[in-house]
């Protein structure tokens, strides 16, 4: 009873800001589109060694991607298990490319990863979407979202039907993905999730899903494999693979203000070009897919409301009371001496003290003397006595 | 012969002992090493806790002041009143209101604070002569001639929990006590509904625990404003100056903090700890290239556009948050001088008063012009110094509806006193503990619920005795808070729910409840029979082998008998 309430409220509501004038239902349009304030991102490259290269980059072109759409580092949660940028094999340091020929570089300049190497495990995956971390663990490093944040999940690597394997020696599968999200819900640490999964057999990730408010898509179905895009012959190994490429290149005609909504997205990648039939699962999702905009998720657009209301605090003639205690003195401050350049500079050369003659020495005089001795006899040794 | 027999004897009873061995000892010990350890949580307490039943209490005082009651009827005065409102949520929630009322007449004290010349100097006389304790509302009747309000409004609401509500009631002879009462019902309704909590504020607080799309969409902007309820906040003041090189701020946040944000600080103590620091950065400009006006000779920000001015600069922003808490950020900007004066725009193009804006569970930030305080031709870096009342009163007030204090829309006819300097009035505090006391309280049963329905279903979590000690006093803790809200002691009933929330999220997030391991019954199986088949086959044989030699031994017996 009361939810027929709600929504008759609601309607009634809406009607009316209709009638009201032109710009009160777009506002309520824009405030009320989305119920999130604020996106998280946790994104996961789940193999090692240098021939998984285009994992790696798939990852960070998608963090390129979701930084640029104004989603700040203090919010994604960046999982590469392998270093390529540093690698030795890596012909070009520092270095991530996605487009042959080294067209862009998807490292930059201000990477910020969470979990590296072996710290990327199934255990600290799942720990950090369920929040299950030790109280040590730092704030980079934790997934602190509330009810009203819409989180992108991204995983790439090496999978079967029904698995995803983590650096070459352990799996999680797609119940134990399906318990997290529950768990996750069940403690509304998501307003909606998407879901994003690029490995073979891809869509058997997905299948086991059954908390509300997720929507997921996959590179490939049950059966097929995800097939790689294109090697660069100066570094030797393909660069990306096929859906995360043609990914990349959709949202990079994303700008923060743009409308662009995720039927849009489904149509990324079709058949002619992957190879693989990318597939999507939207029946849990209670927003119609044409009307959730692709920076919900890969962005951060904040609401924003104007102050209306101030407090008045000015009243002349009275001074600010303490509330502390007495009034703190302002005392200089100055830097402390880190590097004690006029030491160094003006150092006179340092006294050596004088230590006995160590082992090597010892031993070459001892030999000296007794090759002497043994040669021209003992009775030359009252000479040195 | 007799040598066979024997073996066979032998080899029989070998047989049957060491069956006997693997049954007696070898099952119970191998149930026993393979058990997780599961320490006993109290189920049965918490099977209750899923059907939630939750009363709250307020205590009406009402005073009748001289004028407003005929000598008859004040005869039957002192009296009471108890009016219960019941709202079934969903199916396993429930609400029960309760309005415990108590009449009675106006002490000669009161008389005479009541005969100040002004309403807030009334309600400060009156503060000073009563106590009320936390969650109670007093209510004065002032007859309708008095002067304290303007003819038009009726009620006036102080800065404590008191109200001034000029009576309608004409004193007509004859009219009984039950008539006065029944004719001011519907005004008092409205005045608690404004001063205590409202039907929206605590449904919109159970949103934890109810099924998702049940809230109306006002509830659901308010709910999306302030902070969940959290045990701590971090809140950042922050100065951006793009332009070092013209200006020299000053800035005396540590004096405006003490003065204007440490009191509403203090005042809320009791639901949450405040943690509050300060930074200048430079060189800091917003994402948003704002457009010059001729008419108004300034620069603008749309609405529009503000959207996109908080992520590049939330890129830069320096957080000292060492914990987990949510953090509140305050942006004070000061336009560099290209691009001053800088005024915000509204919807409707007209300037903003406060020329700041919000971002809900974000902050707040502000900005704030100083071309006014030098001319052309002065010496830059010009030293200027922040007027601070006027950027801590616009902080102040975005604060308030960050931390739930919703914006005061106040019913036609009444007269709310503006907060002031001590940030918060007392009746808001009130209803922000009622709103938190049962968001705590939904967030904690929802939360141990949970997590007993998922130690049930997955039987390979090993629950450790920490858990089982949190989620006992969890347990506790929120029947406690659930008995005091019934009982109408708000401040207890809030240090209760908070005690419940902490230990049931300390359970429900210990690091040792990560089931990690899935075992599918096939993975089980074939773990298993390479172990035990082999040794199980030859004994099975062997005491089938047994048995039919029994039977036929018997059927022999038998036969020979016949």
């Amino acid at each position: 009873m009361p939810n027929i309430i709600a929504v008759v409220c609601a309607s009634y509501g809406l009607a009316q800001s209709v009638c009201d004038g032109e710009d009160l239902p777009a506002r309520a349009e824009r405030f009320f589109r989305s119920d999130h304030t604020n996106n998280w991102a946790v994104l996961v490259c789940t193999s090692r060694f240098w021939f998984n290269y285009r994992h790696v980059a798939n990852t960070l072109s998608v963090y390129r991607s979701v930084k640029r759409l104004g989603i700040p580092d203090s919010h994604i949660v960046l999982m590469l298990a392998d270093d390529m940028a540093c690698n030795h094999r890596n012909p070009k340091p520092a270095t991530v490319f996605s487009h042959k020929n080294m067209e862009l570089n998807v490292y930059g300049d201000d990477v910020e990863v969470d979990y590296r190497g072996y710290e990327v495990t199934v255990e600290n995956f799942l720990r950090v979407l369920t929040g299950r971390l030790p109280p040590s663990t730092p704030r980079s490093k934790r997934l602190l979202s509330d009810d009203h944040s819409n989180i992108l999940i991204y995983l790439t690597g090496h999978g079967g039907n029904g698995f995803l394997k983590f650096q070459d020696s352990e799996e999680i599968s797609n119940v134990e993905l399906a318990d997290a999200f529950e768990q996750m819900w069940q403690k509304r640490r998501y307003n909606e999730l998407l879901f994003i999964i690029d490995t073979c057999q891809g869509a058997s990730m997905y299948e086991r899903f059954y908390s509300p408010n997720l929507m997921a898509l996959a590179s490939s179905q049950v059966g097929e494999d995800s097939l790689s895009h294109q090697p660069d012959l100066a570094i030797g190994v393909h660069l990306m693979d096929r859906y995360t490429f043609y990914l990349l290149e959709f949202l990079e005609d994303i700008h923060p203000a743009s409308q662009a909504n995720m039927n849009d997205l489904f149509k990324v990648c079709p058949k002619s070009q992957c190879v693989s039939t990318p597939g999507h699962r939207t029946d849990l999702f209670q927003r119609d897919p044409g009307s959730v905009l692709i920076t919900d998720f890969f962005g951060s657009v904040r609401k924003v409301e104007i102050t209306m209301e101030t407090i008045n605090l000015t009243v002349p003639g009275i001074p600010l009371e303490r509330f502390g205690g007495e009034p703190h003195t302002e005392t200089a401050l100055a830097y402390v001496d880190q590097l004690p350049v006029a030491q160094i500079i003006h150092q006179k050369p340092k006294q050596k003290d004088w230590h006995p003659p160590d082992g090597f020495i010892l031993g070459l005089w001892t030999l000296i003397l007794l090759v002497f001795f043994r040669t021209y006899g003992i009775k030359h040794l009252k000479h040195i006595f | 012969m007799a040598a066979v027999e024997v073996e066979k004897q032998r080899g029989r009873s070998a047989a049957v002992a060491i069956a006997a061995l693997v049954i007696a000892a070898g099952i119970p010990l191998w149930w026993k090493t393979t058990e997780t350890y599961r320490a006993w949580l109290p189920a049965a307490r918490i099977s209750e806790l899923e059907a939630l039943q939750l009363e709250l209490r307020v205590e009406v005082e009402v005073v009748f002041a001289r004028g407003t009651l005929s000598p008859e009827q004040q005869k039957k005065v002192p009296a009471s009143r108890m009016r219960e409102q019941q709202q079934q949520v969903d199916d396993k929630t429930g609400l029960k209101f309760t309005y415990e009322t108590r009449f009675r007449t106006a002490t000669v004290m009161e008389e005479d604070a009541l005969n100040q010349p002004t309403a807030a100097e009334a309600d400060h006389a009156l503060h000073t002569l009563t106590e009320t304790s936390c969650g109670s509302v007093v209510i004065y009747i002032i007859p309708e001639a008095s002067a304290l309000l303007p003819q038009d409004m009726r009620v006036y609401v102080g800065r404590s929990r008191t109200a001034l509500l000029r009576s309608q009631v004409a004193s007509v002879v004859g009219a009984g006590l039950p008539e006065v009462l029944a004719a001011l019902d519907p005004q008092m309704e409205q005045v608690l509904q404004t001063m205590s909590f409202n039907h929206q504020d605590v449904t919109a607080a159970l949103t934890d625990r109810l099924r998702p799309g049940l809230s109306t969409r006002d509830s659901l902007a308010d709910s999306m404003r302030a902070f969940k309820s959290s045990p701590g906040y971090e809140i950042t003041f922050s100065l951006l100056n793009p332009d070092p090189k013209h200006h020299q701020l000053h800035w005396d946040v540590e004096a405006a903090l003490d003065a204007y944000i440490y009191p509403l600080l203090h005042k809320m103590a009791p639901v949450a700890n405040f943690s509050v620091d300060s930074q200048i950065l430079y060189y800091a400009v917003l994402g948003v290239n704002p457009r010059y006006d001729a008419s108004a000779s300034a620069y603008t920000l749309s609405a529009d556009s503000l959207a996109h001015v908080i992520n590049p600069v939330e890129a830069r922003l320096g957080s000292n948050a060492a914990s987990s808490n949510p953090v509140l950020n305050f942006l004070l900007y000061v336009p560099d001088s290209l691009h001053s004066p800088l005024i915000i725009r509204n919807d409707q193009k007209q300037e903003v008063a406060s020329n700041a804006f919000h971002s809900p569970r974000w902050g707040g930030i502000m900005v704030y012009n100083v071309d006014g305080a030098y001319g052309n031709d002065t010496q830059f870096p010009v030293d200027i110094a922040i007027d601070m009342s006027r950027v801590m009163g616009v902080f102040l007030s975005q604060l308030r509806l960050m931390l739930g204090f919703q914006q005061t829309g106040a019913p036609p006819g009444f007269v709310l006193e503006a907060a002031g300097r001590e940030g918060v009035a007392e009746w808001e505090l009130d209803r922000l503990l009622w709103s938190r006391s049962v968001e705590n309280v939904a967030t904690a049963s929802a939360s141990i619920t949970s997590l007993a329905q998922l130690l049930d279903q997955i039987a390979n979590i090993v629950i450790n005795d920490n858990i089982a000690q949190q989620v006992a006093s969890a347990v506790t803790a929120l029947q406690a808070a659930v008995a005091e809200l019934e009982a109408g002691n708000l401040a207890l009933a809030l240090e209760h729910s908070r005690e419940a929330i902490s230990a049931s999220e300390r359970a429900f997030f210990d690091p040792s409840l990560l089931h990690l391991l899935y075992f599918p019954d096939d993975q089980k199986f074939a773990i298993y029979i390479p172990l035990f088949l082999p040794m199980c086959v030859p004994i099975l044989l062997s005491l089938l082998k047994i048995f039919r030699e029994v039977q036929q031994h018997r059927a022999e017996k038998r036969a020979k008998r016949d």
